[in-house]
């Protein structure tokens, strides 16, 4: 649905070895995944069908599944108050979940807000935008520590009152308001001041998830590291491009193959641009130095 | 060696620098929202919470927004708030005006709720305490002016407990009652049907928020006789206590009047009534009169009142 994206300019290798639906598969399968969860949360307002209710802060999934964010029940729990049963019980399966298929999946692959800020990223370095804001990408745990001292402070859930990422979900599902002007303000900040800005260094949703997906049993790995014809065309495409860097060009530092940075959001968008398939998924155990087919063990 | 040191020295002193300007930055950025979020917890009167909600304060640290009591109120009746309305965002309320809690029954909405924001221990919904209905304006409710509307009590689900007709003389036209109708906040839920069905072009009876609502004695108030009945008896002792005459128009009279002060001055002031009058007076209870100290009442009756005691005496 969202396929419609204009190819990548960074990708252009991959297109001409893989062809389109080769080098556009995993970001093809991500939209697809952002669009089936956000109409499942649609298809009961708009055609009374309902399969998911709620948002993205809670939902309960065929009046079965609790789903809970972590971060709005860590805040809950900060404002001193205790939530019923479903709501922990949320948060455990979806704690679980992301510990299976890593954290920041949910950025990648359920996050609405995501499919803008990739718009936002992916405009910026077609039309050629140059200089960025900086800030580091640990900003993010303050913001997260913020939110928490906040609603201990405030005894209230402070940061939903701004939130881009319930604000854009819950909007489109119960109604937008004035909520569009935060998206278009997220939107304009990764377009213009700074790039991958909000996903990449400030939202402390997706740290939160960072930190539930750090011991992740899924993580993309490049397992064909010895292919690496040095393109940079991942580097160019990826939301995280520090996370990549170990990984792929750290064989003879003893580094294995597993993209084990809790950032990895799982896009997948380095697997679709490498014309040398040198990534791909894997678990996280498969990671010693040498794993990569054609490596050499430096020892 | 040294220039090892000399880089590490470097480096602390970023590592401090950078700490400092995202302990600044994140900072200001929570004392803003902090003071937005301290003004978006000023919740208005017109939006009302869900039954169960507590307070508005209690409210925000439990509700995530989730919006479930949305989906399960059977009438749509409630809705999230967004951003640029004045209530805290995303969070659930009704207008009252507009569209009035049905009160179902088994209350899906609280069931709904993950996080016990809407209180699961309400089960009956007539003890929901969403607001408080107030007939606010006098001048222009129907029944006040001596018609006959009722609108507001024929549709209160609780009628004739949370809303009564208070009967009234009609001094307008003389020959009239007026139907005052009357809120019980002791049985009002606050759902609001009075003011969405209320025919004026704007309510005369709205419901507020409980806090605004109500009125509150202050904690060391003690109503004398709830006290009494509590007691069993009355605590206010007999002995020692000054009874000050009371001040009537002149020449009224009370059936079943006590005032023993006014009769002890007229004792003091007057002392050669008709023997008949002072028979009568005998006869009142007058529990002041023996202990009250001596030099008190004189210098009350000291001025005018000592001519109306004269003739309060002698009739």
């Amino acid at each position: 649905m969202m396929a419609s994206m204009p190819a990548d300019s960074a990708g252009g290798e991959a297109l001409l070895a893989k062809g389109w639906w080769g080098a556009h598969r995993w970001l093809v399968l991500r939209r697809f995944s952002q669009g089936t969860i956000l109409a499942m949360f649609l298809a009961g307002p708009w055609f009374g069908v309902w399969i998911v209710k709620g948002n993205l802060n809670y939902s309960l999934t065929l009046d079965l599944l609790p789903l809970t964010d972590p971060l709005v029940l860590l805040q809950l729990l900060a404002t001193g108050h205790m939530p019923e049963r479903n709501a922990l019980l949320g948060v455990c399966i979806a704690l679980l979940l992301y510990l299976l298929i890593g954290g920041r999946t949910f950025c990648a692959w359920v996050c609405p807000l995501n499919v803008l800020t990739d718009i936002a990223g992916g405009l910026r370095r077609r039309l050629g935008i140059k200089g960025s804001a900086h800030i580091s990408r640990r900003a993010r745990y303050w913001m997260l520590a913020m939110t928490l001292v906040l609603a201990a402070a405030t005894g209230s859930i402070a940061w939903e009152l701004v939130n881009p990422v319930s604000m854009l979900h819950r909007g489109l599902i119960f109604g937008m308001g004035a909520g569009w002007m935060v998206v278009l303000a997220v939107f304009l900040f990764d377009l213009l001041v700074m790039s991958r800005g909000w996903c990449g260094h400030l939202c402390p949703v997706g740290a939160v998830y960072s930190l539930a997906g750090r011991w992740s049993l899924l993580r993309v790995a490049a397992a064909g590291r010895a292919a690496c014809n040095n393109c940079m065309d991942c580097f160019a495409v990826c939301p995280e491009p520090q996370v990549i860097r170990l990984p792929l060009k750290g064989a003879k530092l003893g580094a294995g193959p597993a993209i084990l940075s809790p950032n990895c959001t799982h896009c997948a968008r380095c697997i679709d641009v490498c014309s040398k398939d040198v990534f791909a998924f894997g678990m996280r155990f498969n990671n010693s130095a040498a794993a990569g087919p054609a490596t050499v063990a430096p020892e | 060696m040294e220039t090892k040191a000399k880089a590490n020295s470097a480096e602390r002193r970023q590592f401090i620098f950078d700490t400092a300007k995202m302990a600044c930055g994140v900072g200001m950025l929570g004392l803003g929202l902090g003071l937005y979020g301290k003004q978006a917890r000023a919740l208005p009167p017109q939006a009302i919470r869900p039954p169960g909600a507590a307070a508005e304060a209690d409210f925000l640290a439990a509700c995530i927004r989730c919006g479930l009591c949305v989906r399960d109120c059977p009438y749509d009746i409630l809705s999230l708030a967004t951003p640029e309305q004045p209530v805290a965002t995303g969070t659930p309320y009704f207008t009252a005006r507009s569209k009035p809690c049905e009160m179902c029954e088994n209350i899906p909405c609280v069931k709904a709720c993950p996080t016990d924001a809407l209180d699961h221990g309400l089960t009956d919904i007539n003890k929901a305490k969403m607001g408080l209905a107030v007939v606010v304006d006098h001048e222009t409710c129907l029944n006040f002016l001596g018609l006959r509307c009722d609108v507001c009590y024929r549709v209160c689900p609780l009628i004739d407990k949370a809303i009564t007709l208070e009967v009234q003389h009609n001094e307008r036209t003389g020959r009239h009652a007026m139907f005052l109708p009357t809120v019980h906040s002791d049985q009002c839920t606050g759902c609001g049907k009075c003011e969405a069905s209320c025919v004026l072009q704007t309510a005369a009876i709205k419901v507020y928020p409980v806090k605004l609502a109500k009125g509150e004695l202050g904690g060391h108030y003690r109503l004398g006789w709830e006290e009494q009945r509590k007691a069993g008896r009355s605590l206010v002792e007999d002995r020692d206590i000054i009874d000050l005459p009371d001040r009537m128009p002149e020449g009224m009279k009370l059936e079943g009047h006590s005032d023993p002060g006014s009769q002890a001055n007229a004792k003091r002031v007057a002392p050669t009534p008709s023997a008949g009058v002072d028979s009568l007076q005998s006869a009142l209870p007058h529990p002041g009169r023996n202990a009250a100290p001596a030099g008190i009442p004189q210098n009350i009756s000291g001025r005018s009142p000592g001519k109306r005691m004269s003739d309060e005496a002698a009739r």
